[in-house]
């Protein structure tokens, strides 16, 4: 939505075809020769797609990630949301599989990401090898935690600035894309979407909290 | 008579209503029930709620989590198809470029239009919301008052199925006894708020809302609507059986296959179907009201969407509910000798006047809420209290620097969680970081559900700068030419949207949150882009002088004694009360009088 604001008098689709083009020139210009870095070709869902269906990625349009990719950005999604007493971790509810349907998707609200994620995950992979000569998927978990502190840190150093900001995106989504499944919601505390006979209010021990009993 | 095909249209019909959703839904209802054969032409397809509503799928069962795309501009989830604010080949322009001028127009391209998506709120306009000028000295009076709108509140609240208190407020009237449902129990939040209200005066309490709490009494209420027509009685009855109440999941947006909320076809089209005497086309495009030479109305000529093969349904009378905007393209698109101008428009007022409701919005973080012991708390799919204006004292002749006032919505706590649930998470502790591990997932638990936010929706009177015309090149795929819009706030818009967010940060910090003040150039951005709280209406206003509105008290066009409106077009003003329930309340009125003047064979 928001990117036709400022397009008011512009077809949608032109508007899309305009951004995807424009996405597609800059990637060229880039010196990094990811397969996968590609404009994304598939069309979208439309206008009426089938509400009522469940889908899962790759359902609609075909995913990016490499093997070798998928394994750092599992990797890494584990060190964001690891397993705990209370709850799975993310990569055993798909949430790689949904960071890989963000960036291949054909709309252009995600175009952004999708050469954000791919450069941040390849970054680090490079850091991985540099300080322990191994890739990211492969270090100790503490090697691990120690690479993306230091890009999580309230003060990153200058060279940390760009995979820091991919660090801050990569976490927006894999929390958002672990909080949104079945589990992640019983791990937060979410416990609706579940038909009852009656609505009876908040439970006393609700009330006490905020001071209302 | 049914959901038909091009091919299946009668010779004639009776009435020919444009729209199938709140105005055209209930005017269908009104006169089917009464016997008057009717076609209603949706530009959209059929669509069925029974079977095609995502009410229980999780964002993760949808592609990019539901989040909203061009496709599906509320998001994956939301009842809305074939909609939008950007539709491919169906364009419509802005003649100014600035932000503060644009105006945003919403189609819901489906059987039951926009009532599939919806809040369901169903507040009524009190007696000032009908008489800005008398009150306020600005806008126009409405040619009706509260007390000629208010048995059909009552009638349209017992039908629909509606749930709130009778609170005695002054200007948001109570309903009259027996015809509410019981409202349901307010959430944690809500209460909280209304502890916290009271030090500001702002008064929690509940809201009214278009969904059931209980089963409806088919055996009182038919009798009540419907005196004297045993068929219309049975046919109610039967259909109210087959709504279920509310079982307490589920947002409402989503749509309800058991029933349990109001949509059109639910409520409306269903039983009308029912009589026997109503048609459905669906994918028919309204291009043109027909004319004879006596400059009476003899039927619509539409696109059938499937074929791209121009059709025309006959009728004696037509009625326009096409969403007011539409409805509005759909007079200036009438040009003929007669009416050079777009029929019923001699006033030169047709797309005049259009009005949204004012609104800014604020949330904040509330420390009270963390940590919060875990509980269910999906109640009806939407809010269950509100703050009605009660500021009538210190505005009684516009002393705040705006007419009207405006409500309160606001949300609360422990929603199913979206991919954005967790957006700030890093700002609660202040160290800038961005949290990861156990350390996230801690705080995820503890702060899920601690954010409040207050929407405000407020009055909103005509002004000169804010209407539509036909665009002198655009055409649409069909080659229809489309709207352009012009859009202006007043100075009324502008203080009332910082009062708003004045009123809105002091009610977040009565109840602990912490806010950030304003600097005015933020409250002009703060203010939502017209058109987008998807409340406007006017364009072919009522009133008294067939000089300065488009049509009369009925709602009936001053030109073309056939043609009437019943969607939010006749509208004279915005009040701080959402416009749905005025639109079907208008809309029985209307279909009763223009079977008085069927009968008297006026028309």
């Amino acid at each position: 939505m928001g990117s036709s604001d400022d397009l008011p008098r512009m077809d949608r689709r032109v508007a899309i075809q305009w951004m995807l083009s424009a996405a597609a020139t800059f990637a060229a210009r880039d010196h990094l020769a990811i397969a996968a870095d590609a404009p994304v070709r598939a069309k979208g869902y439309g206008p009426d797609p089938v509400m009522a269906k469940i889908y899962k990625p790759g359902d609609l349009w075909p995913l990016t990630l490499t093997e070798p990719q998928r394994r750092t950005a599992g990797a890494l999604c584990d060190v964001i949301i690891p397993a705990d007493d209370a709850s799975s971790s993310a990569s055993s509810v798909g949430v790689p599989d949904f960071i890989d349907e963000w960036i291949s998707s054909p709309y252009p609200a995600q175009a952004g990401d999708r050469r954000v994620i791919l450069e941040g995950l390849e970054w680090f992979d490079e850091e991985a090898r540099r300080r322990f000569s191994k890739p990211f998927a492969d270090l100790t978990h503490d090697q691990q935690t120690a690479i993306c502190a230091d890009v999580a840190s309230a003060k990153v150093k200058p060279e940390h600035r760009k995979p820091a900001s991919f660090f801050k995106r990569y976490r927006d989504l894999t929390a958002g894309g672990y909080y949104t499944t079945p589990e992640g919601m019983q791990g937060i505390g979410y416990v609706g979407n579940r038909p009852t006979a009656t609505f009876e209010g908040p439970p006393i021990e609700a009330l006490k909290h905020v001071g209302l009993a | 008579m049914p959901v038909i095909t091009h091919d299946k249209l009668q010779e004639n019909y009776d009435v020919i209503i444009v729209g199938s959703g709140a105005g055209g839904g209930q005017t269908a209802y009104t006169l089917t029930m009464e016997g008057v054969k009717v076609l209603v032409l949706e530009a959209g397809r059929s669509f069925d709620p029974a079977t095609e509503v995502a009410m229980f799928q999780l964002p993760s069962q949808a592609p990019l989590r539901g989040v909203p795309t061009p496709d599906k501009q509320y998001g994956f989830h939301d009842c809305s198809i074939n909609s939008g604010w950007e539709i491919p080949g169906e364009p419509y322009t802005n003649a100014h470029p600035e932000p503060a001028n644009q105006f945003r127009w919403w189609r819901q391209r489906m059987m039951g239009g926009r009532t599939n998506h919806w809040g369901r709120i169903t507040l009524r306009n009190g007696p000032y919301d009908f008489k800005p000028r008398t009150r306020f000295g600005a806008g126009f009076d409405w040619p009706i008052s509260y007390k000629d709108v208010a048995p059909y509140y009552d009638k349209v609240e017992m039908l629909i199925g509606v749930f709130g208190t009778n609170e005695g407020l002054e200007n948001s009237p109570d309903s009259s006894p027996g015809v509410l449902q019981p409202a349901p129990k307010l959430r944690v939040g809500e209460l909280y708020a209304q502890k916290h209200g009271k030090k500001l005066n702002a008064r929690v309490t509940s809201i009214h809302r278009a969904v059931l709490t209980q089963v409806q009494d088919a055996e009182a209420i038919p009798a009540k609507l419907h005196p004297h027509n045993a068929t219309a009685q049975r046919i109610l009855a039967e259909h109210m059986r087959l709504r279920a109440p509310c079982f307490w999941a589920t947002d409402c947006h989503r749509g309800c296959s058991i029933r349990a909320n109001y949509d059109s076809q639910t409520v409306h089209l269903r039983p009308a179907l029912a009589t026997g005497n109503l048609d459905i086309l669906p994918n028919a495009m309204a291009r043109e009201v027909t004319i004879n030479k006596q400059g009476r109305a003899t039927g619509i000529a539409f696109i059938d969407k499937t074929s791209g093969r121009e059709g025309h349904a006959k009728g004696r009378v037509v009625v326009l509910a096409a969403s007011s905007q539409e409805s509005v393209r759909l007079l200036l698109n009438s040009k003929s000798n007669a009416f050079p101008q777009g029929l019923a428009n001699s006033s030169g007022k047709v797309g005049k006047y259009i009005t949204d409701s004012v609104s800014t919005s604020l949330s904040a973080h509330i420390p009270a809420f963390e940590g919060m012991p875990i509980h269910n708390e999906d109640g009806a799919g939407g809010p269950h209290a509100y703050v009605p204006w009660t500021l009538h004292d210190q505005n009684r002749e516009g002393g705040l620097g705006f007419p009207g006032g405006y409500h309160l919505e606001f949300t609360t706590g422990r929603q199913m969680p979206s991919l954005t649930t967790l957006n700030g998470i890093d700002t609660f502790e202040g160290n800038g970081g961005v949290l990861f591990g156990k350390k996230l997932k801690e705080d995820a638990r503890r702060y899920y559900g601690s954010r409040v936010g207050f929407g405000a929706q407020g009055t909103m009177l005509p002004n000169d700068g804010s209407f539509c015309e036909l665009d002198p090149t655009v055409r649409d795929q069909w080659g229809i030419p489309v709207l352009r819009f012009h859009w202006k706030w007043s100075d009324f818009e502008l203080n009332q949207a910082r009062h708003q967010q004045k009123h809105i940060g002091e009610l977040l910090e009565a109840m602990g949150g912490k806010v950030s003040p304003k600097t005015d150039a933020d409250v002009l951005k703060s203010l939502k882009p017209g058109g987008t709280v998807i409340h406007e209406v006017g364009g072919a206003i009522m009133g008294d002088d067939p000089a300065k509105s488009v049509t009369n008290l009925w709602s009936q066009t001053w030109d073309v004694k056939n043609v009437f409106l019943a969607d939010g077009a006749p509208f004279a003003s915005t009040a701080d009360k959402n416009p749905t329930l005025t639109i079907m309340a208008l809309a029985w009125r209307m279909a009763d009088h223009l079977m008085d003047e069927l009968k008297k064979g006026n028309i």
